[in-house]
């Protein structure tokens, strides 16, 4: 059995050649805009077709269609609303699906059980028509009434469903939705069942990423009688509609799924059998793919990058970016509420030596917030360029010449901060070099969370990770004076760039919040609340003969397309 | 022999009250609000509010123990914060894991550093001896992450012989039953998944039983020493009994008693879990889930895993124990 599977890795390495250039290609095209509207279903599937044709000229399918997909740690629930860890929503995206769904690398939004909408009374309405003959993996219809049913358990903390006495949180929608029913800033009013496949939302404000909302992961259907069947046990019976019904789950070891025979889309899934592998060291993970015993491994060790590059049988797949790694100044210390302060020593970092030092190379240098591909992105920003010199000099200047601080360290390892210790040594050494003197704190996670929103700190380092490609979810939460005390730990206020947030977050179209979120760009750029410092790309690594597997910068993607050739 | 029993496991009361008292309150000397690092950086003020008042932390702590002694006493091992999941119902598979394991390991640790040991003391100062006690002095101080390693790139990655992680081939689940695959397997008739279970237990059981074999083979040899040159041995021998006969029978079984000791100690540090082997090959035991407990702040999950560990390991401390006079006569309580 392993000699066979090592024979076939082999052999599909060869044949097998050709597709991982494209396949490389594939990863790295740039999406200029991710929420350009895409109302057209046909050319979506066209191009998935003609890439699946390019996997099979290389190699034919082999016969065990078995995938088994390596990671570092356990599904927290696969009840998906009620908990926000990456390794929880790989797997349900598998097995269910939203109203609306992104394109396979990029947030651009299309259709998902809904084939189409409108949005009326300026954002205020939005009506789904959704797609018939879906049927969720127990055999019942997808409707419009287990729509409304699945929005009001999460909106309702009182609903049957919402298991609020079992513990269960839907902290997600809150933030998406401005909060729960009956809180003030809640903007969904009411759902309405048009008829059977026909289902409007009435909002009482408009919401810029409500669109972007419908495709995540968090709000997905489930099937209003599992709920029945399994009540607030539904997060260990998942029942959606998704390609991979639900098989088994032991738990820190393997969840395994497998294809759903019924599932609306012709021919799909491609694999017969998916499955989710704990393995907790990161060595024993990447030998565990050499072996040829797993297909897929998340989580590579930055350090293994380079000596994977060209090895015979694996291939290497990178996922966009998706969130930012950066210094924040305390604008309520001084001399840090002196802009020409935090612009000098954003002229200090490195970015390109930290890159190369911490990030395997694997990582962009940050100007902004917001990662690249983000609605709003303003590329025309000049960013403070790494000038030791003019560091030095624009500090004396301000007066603050040999300056003294506190470089307050994260504890703890985060994918837009691998090795944040060394991260801070970095640093340290950069600071030196323009006469001033870091001093690195570091202290427990929790604690130092709570002291960073407190304002105890003088430069902190820390990063945000995005969930549906809306802006907002960056700026609302780091900048915008209505977060302090909480993500605004910069103690950044700026009436011109919240007003400008404001309008860009209620607003629903797209060119008005492209020029907001620029304009925002600007002013922050020119006040320097923190120095951005990467974008870190997530780098996973495979056998040869995965095919038409695309990482998406969400952290995860349905394996709808994926299939294993000989 | 039954009213000693008695007595040694009143003893235990106190100490499973004092064991509850400590765990209790290394969960409070950790810094940081517990809720905040269960949220981490993006969570709202609100949702941690809301978090705190969930889990009671707003409670004076003598309030939040005695609701958790409470709890014990009715079988409930609280629920886990991060799955939602009853702790008693969730915690038995990665004790299950951990026993399997274990067993294998100090099996083998047992027969390979017992026989070791003896032939070792028997041929005193021969070539075997040295180099069984060079193996065994390796064996103590060799770092068991390194070991795993070693073994998974030469056995797993070099070789493909055995597999480098899980309990079992993940294409093929085991039906559960009692969670101990070996007996699972073969109760749903499955001999193919059993010897691919027991596969998977050959690498890490190594690994784990490595250190305990060392640790074994050279108690057993300092002891059988002592009792080879002990006068009633001369005396059998003299009687022209085979020597195999004198070594095993009349030998070992005086030197038994602090082997014993050692197997013990070693059975009950092995189920507290050996994070190190459960991590290097992915084996979903009582050790990593505590761990992992310890990393997501899960509360009630590091309570009750710690006790549940430290209660086995007072077990098998009393087990040991009752051994003792059963395998000695001449040990009186």
């Amino acid at each position: 059995m392993k000699k066979a599977l090592f024979l076939s890795i082999a052999a599909g390495t060869v044949l097998t050649f050709t597709a991982c250039g494209d396949n490389g290609d594939t990863n790295n095209t740039e999406t200029d805009n991710n929420a350009a509207e895409t109302d057209n279903n046909a050319a979506e599937t066209n191009n998935n077709e003609a890439g699946n044709e390019d996997g099979e000229e290389a190699a034919q399918p082999a016969e065990d269609q078995t995938l088994i997909y390596a990671r570092g740690g356990d599904s927290v629930s696969l009840d998906y609303a009620s908990v926000t860890d990456g390794e929880s929503s790989r797997v349900t995206q598998q097995i269910y699906e939203s109203l609306l769904s992104f394109d396979e690398d990029s947030f651009e939004i299309g259709p998902g059980l809904a084939e189409d909408w409108e949005v009326e009374d300026d954002g205020l309405r939005y009506v789904f028509q959704l797609r018939e003959g879906v049927t969720f993996h127990d055999g019942t219809e997808f409707n419009a009434e287990a729509v409304k049913l699945n929005f009001e358990r999460w909106a309702d903390p009182d609903h049957e469903y919402h298991f609020a006495d079992e513990g269960y949180a839907y902290s997600v929608y809150g933030t998406q939705f401005g909060g729960f029913e009956g809180d003030d800033g809640h903007v969904i009013e009411e759902i309405n069942v048009l008829d059977d496949h026909e289902v409007e939302f009435v909002l009482n404000e408009t919401l810029g990423s409500f669109i972007q909302n419908m495709g995540m992961s968090y709000f997905a259907m489930t099937s209003p009688a599992a709920f029945e069947e399994y009540g607030s046990a539904i997060n260990e019976n998942p029942v959606g509609t998704g390609p991979f019904q639900f098989v088994s789950w032991s738990k820190d070891d393997s969840i395994v799924l497998e294809k759903y025979e019924d599932y609306w889309q012709e021919d799909l899934p491609k694999l017969d059998q998916v499955i989710f592998q704990v393995i907790p060291d990161n060595s024993a993970r990447l030998t565990s793919l050499r072996s040829g015993e797993i297909d897929i491994m998340d989580g590579l060790n930055p350090d293994d990058i380079d000596a994977l590059e060209g090895e015979e049988g694996i291939q290497m797949f990178e996922r966009a970016t998706n969130n930012i790694g950066y210094l924040g100044f305390n604008e309520d210390k001084e001399p840090f509420d002196d802009p020409e302060v935090r612009r000098a020593l954003n002229h200090a970092i490195d970015k390109e030596g930290l890159i190369s030092l911490l990030y395997a190379g694997m990582a962009e240098p940050a100007k902004n917030l917001i990662p690249p591909d983000y609605l709003g992105y303003n590329d025309d920003i000049d960013p403070y360029e790494y000038d030791p010199e003019l560091a030095e000099q624009m500090l004396d200047d301000a007066g603050h010449a040999g300056l003294e601080i506190d470089l307050w360290t994260m504890p703890v390892a985060r994918p837009y901060m691998p090795d944040p210790e060394r991260a801070a040594e970095v640093m340290q050494a950069n600071f030196a070099d323009i006469g001033v003197t870091a001093n690195i704190v570091s202290m427990e996670w929790a604690t130092y969370l709570e002291q960073t929103e407190a304002g105890e700190h003088d430069l902190f380092m820390l990063g945000w990770s995005g969930v549906n490609g809306d802006p907002d979810y960056f700026f609302g939460n780091l900048l915008h004076s209505d977060a302090i005390p909480g993500g605004n730990r910069n103690f950044y206020r700026s009436d011109e760039v919240d007003s400008l947030l404001d309008q860009a977050k209620t607003s629903i179209d797209e060119d008005e919040r492209v020029e907001l979120y620029e304009e925002a760009q600007e002013i922050i750029h020119e006040d320097a609340p923190m120095i951005p410092l990467v974008h870190s790309i997530p780098v996973l690594a495979g056998s040869e003969n995965v095919q038409n597997y695309v990482p998406h910068p969400q952290t995860s993607e349905p394996l709808t397309e994926v299939e294993i050739s000989e | 022999m039954l009213a000693y029993t008695i007595r040694r496991l009143l003893m235990l009361v106190p100490v499973l009250i004092g064991m509850s008292l400590i765990t209790f309150s290394i969960i409070h000397l950790i810094p940081g609000n517990p809720a905040q690092t269960i949220l981490g950086e993006q969570a709202t003020p609100q949702a941690i509010a809301q978090l705190e008042e969930q889990l009671g932390l707003n409670e004076p702590y003598l309030i939040q123990y005695f609701d958790y002694v409470g709890g014990l006493l009715q079988g409930d091992l609280g629920q886990s914060l991060r799955t939602n999941a009853d702790i008693s119902r969730e915690i038995w598979p990665f004790l299950a894991a951990t026993i399997e394991l274990t067993i294998f390991a100090m099996v083998f640790a047992v027969i390979v550093g017992v026989n070791a040991g003896i032939v070792s003391a028997w041929k005193q100062n021969s070539l075997f001896d040295y180099t069984a006690m060079l193996i065994a002095l390796i064996g103590v101080s060799m770092p068991i992450f390194w070991l795993g390693l070693m073994q998974q790139w030469i056995f797993a990655q070099e070789l493909g012989w055995l597999p480098a992680f899980g309990r079992s081939n993940p294409r093929d689940p085991v039906e559960t039953v009692t969670n101990f695959y070996l007996i699972d397997t073969l109760l749903s008739g499955r001999p193919d998944q059993f010897w691919n279970s027991f596969r998977h237990l050959v690498l890490p059981g190594l690994a784990l039983g490595t250190i305990p074999m060392a640790i074994i083979a050279r108690m057993t040899r300092s002891s059988m020493l002592e009792v080879l040159r002990s006068d009633y041995i001369r005396t059998v021998e003299a009687k022209g009994i085979h020597q195999m006969t004198v070594v095993y029978r009349h030998g070992f079984k005086n030197a038994v008693i602090p082997v014993l000791t050692v197997v013990g100690l070693q059975t009950g540090t092995l189920l507290g879990g050996a994070i190190l082997t459960e991590t290097i090959f992915s084996w979903p035991g009582i050790g990593r889930y505590v761990f992992d407990a310890i990393g997501n702040r899960d509360y009630p999950v590091i309570q009750s895993g710690i006790l549940v560990i430290a209660t086995m390991f007072v077990f098998i401390n009393l087990i040991v124990d009752l051994l003792y006079s059963y395998i000695d006569p001449r040990i009186k309580y």
